[in-house]
């Protein structure tokens, strides 16, 4: 939108000065004090986590600690109790990464040849398909749950990390299959059909031709899938076992458990560390974070 | 159409003489048949699954006694259900009015040339990269009124300041109204900023060239040309608040009493901890009934839309 400041500045030029300059303070303190808003709960996060249970009860959110103690961060992470077990959450962060690595690469691979077919080798029926699988993106999980829960434990996998991976799977291909789609349609067909005329296959046309381009549309959706199953909760606490837990019941737990005193500053740091992955990848690669979501958001 | 064009065209070879059918027509048939197998089973098998569940006197563990609309009247009887229906209300249009109103202004906000755009940007997002149950965890502890903000207004000289929404059953739905919008008003902000962008540069310059203010260009001209992502904006939203399930679950865990469910936790509650599965899969039909009734329309004119194009 240069345009529109430029043209108006133009059009006002000769009274820039008075009236402008107090709207442009007025409009930067409003940016600032919204900012604040949405730093203020991580803020708090981190200084209550570094404070002890003393400081808490006396000071306020907002005061900072004497000095720092670390304590409660290694106690969140290898001693607090999570409601079966008091080892902390790293065991259920590992777990974490154990349901989302396998799920997030699974999902992303068969995305992108599911999206290659639906783009470039049309079948009949295939763009029905197609949308009848983009429901699968919206429908409330709530009415799989049940049938869900009785088909892991028919296949045996219940309460495993499997059973994880594979719901994950499931339901995230719905998802991984739209990008790429949507992705893949901007590839003309002429390339593939001449590719075919030269003898390449199915999967040669793929592995040489598409997959080479398609790098941006690959960091989007595995963004995308990582930061989806690693906040997962209704999955996790619907199909986990209690040593099979993801982070985020396991934080949950940790929360709602209250042997003697509430310790916040544990639960504090517990929230941190359960956040940590995904905020690293939204800090360290943004720009992909939020294609994924207004491309999730506009095209789904 | 396209499909049949491409598949013929594919079928021959260069001298025109029908090629006999190679594995590689079969193959992009092949590759989809597992997702095909599981949206059929996983996605449509298991709604039409829950839906005859919905329909038995299903207890502790899926009967098929089928003993017709008795959940829905059992469920629409229960004074939790109707709490959790009126709460998803309350709770999903204060979030989507919210959230699209702080998303609007400060996309427009951003859209003046600010400097360090990049960097403000990035705040007003972040809530979206962390999970519910992170920023349940982290509102209980601002919204609790003996250590929380309370207090600290309290200190700071307001001694009559009293903010005690959390364990208030009539305002507590409103602690998860604030959390939501923490959590998601920057991606509604993000997905208008990307809007904007996307206008046409030109309209807005012969806007000013026939003498309309900033304000009037915002209002007759750019934001109607919004439409299609307040649109998706809004459908995105409701879609949240339908599903919401893990805030409530991590800040209030649906108290005092049951005064914060909403319908996803009332469904959880009654499948896996009550042993009332009929009931719970009556619950997620209604669930499901009004996310369909939102997107069937919207679909609806995003087909149109296409046609038109």
């Amino acid at each position: 939108m240069s345009n529109l400041n430029s043209t108006s500045k133009k059009a006002v030029g000769r009274k820039t000065s008075g009236l402008d300059k107090v709207l442009r303070v007025a409009l930067y303190t409003v940016l600032i004090i919204v900012a604040a808003f949405y730093l203020m709960p991580f803020i708090v996060m981190l200084i209550t986590s570094l404070k002890d249970v003393e400081e808490i009860r006396t000071g306020t959110l907002l005061s900072l600690p004497a000095s720092l103690h670390f304590d409660s961060w290694s106690k969140a992470w290898s001693s607090a109790c999570t409601g079966s077990s008091c080892g902390g959450i790293s065991p259920y962060f590992m777990n974490s990464f154990q349901i989302v690595l396998p799920a997030v690469a699974i999902s992303t691979l068969v995305g992108a040849i599911n999206g290659y077919v639906i783009s470039l080798w049309k079948f009949r029926g295939s763009d029905f398909f197609f949308a009848a699988m983009l429901v699968g993106c919206f429908i409330p999980f709530q009415v799989i749950l049940l049938p869900m829960a009785q088909t892991l434990g028919w296949l045996g996998i219940a309460n495993t990390t499997t059973g994880l991976v594979f719901v994950h799977v499931v339901y995230g291909v719905a998802f991984t299959t739209l990008f790429f789609r949507n992705f893949y349609q901007s590839i003309p067909s002429e390339l593939v059909k001449a590719a075919r005329l030269d003898g390449a296959g199915f999967f040669t046309i793929f592995y040489r031709i598409i997959l080479p381009v398609s790098t941006p549309i690959i960091v989007v959706t595995v963004i995308w899938q990582f930061t989806q199953i690693w906040n997962d909760f209704l999955f996790g606490v619907a199909f986990s076992g209690f040593d099979t837990q993801p982070v985020t019941v396991a934080l949950n737990n940790l929360v709602n458990t209250s042997f003697g005193g509430k310790e916040y500053n544990v639960d504090m740091a517990a929230a941190i560390i359960a956040a940590l992955p995904t905020l690293a990848v939204y800090v360290f690669a943004g720009k992909y974070f939020v294609r994924g979501l207004t491309a999730g958001a506009v095209k789904g | 159409m396209n499909t049949k064009a491409a598949n013929s065209g594919s079928g021959q070879t260069q001298s025109g003489r029908p090629a006999r059918l190679s594995l590689a027509d079969w193959m992009p048939k092949i590759v989809m048949a597992p997702t095909v197998l599981v949206t059929l089973v996983c996605i449509y098998g298991y709604m039409i699954w829950t839906a005859v569940l919905s329909f038995t006197g299903s207890r502790m563990l899926p009967s098929y006694k089928f003993v017709g609309f008795d959940q829905y009247e059992r469920l629409f009887n229960n004074d939790r259900w109707m709490v959790a229906l009126s709460n998803l209300g309350i709770f999903g249009g204060l979030f989507i009015v919210i959230c699209l109103f702080l998303g609007v202004t400060l996309a427009i906000f951003l859209d003046q040339k600010i400097r360090a755009e990049g960097a403000i940007r990035t705040i007003y997002l972040y809530p979206m990269a962390i999970s519910f149950i992170v920023t349940g965890t982290a509102w209980k502890w601002l919204l609790n009124p003996t250590n929380g903000l309370e207090k600290m207004m309290i200190d700071f000289g307001f001694e009559n300041f009293k903010f005690d929404w959390l364990i208030n059953p009539d305002m507590v739905i409103y602690c998860l109204v604030i959390a939501a919008v923490w959590q998601a008003s920057g991606f509604v902000m993000a997905l208008f900023l990307a809007g904007l962008r996307g206008v046409d540069g030109d309209l807005i310059k012969a806007a000013h060239l026939d003498g309309a203010s900033t304000f009037t260009t915002y209002r007759r001209i750019i934001l109607p040309s919004l439409k299609p992502v307040f649109f998706s904006a809004l459908v995105v939203l409701s879609h949240i608040a339908i599903k919401s399930f893990d805030l409530v679950a991590a800040l209030t865990n649906g108290g005092p009493g049951y005064s914060s469910d909403l319908p996803a936790n009332f469904m959880y509650t009654y499948t896996f901890t009550r042993s009332q599965i009929g009931l719970g899969s009556a619950s997620a039909m209604v669930m499901l009934g009004c996310v369909l009734a939102i997107l069937v329309p919207y679909l609806y004119s995003e087909l149109r839309g296409k046609r038109h194009e």
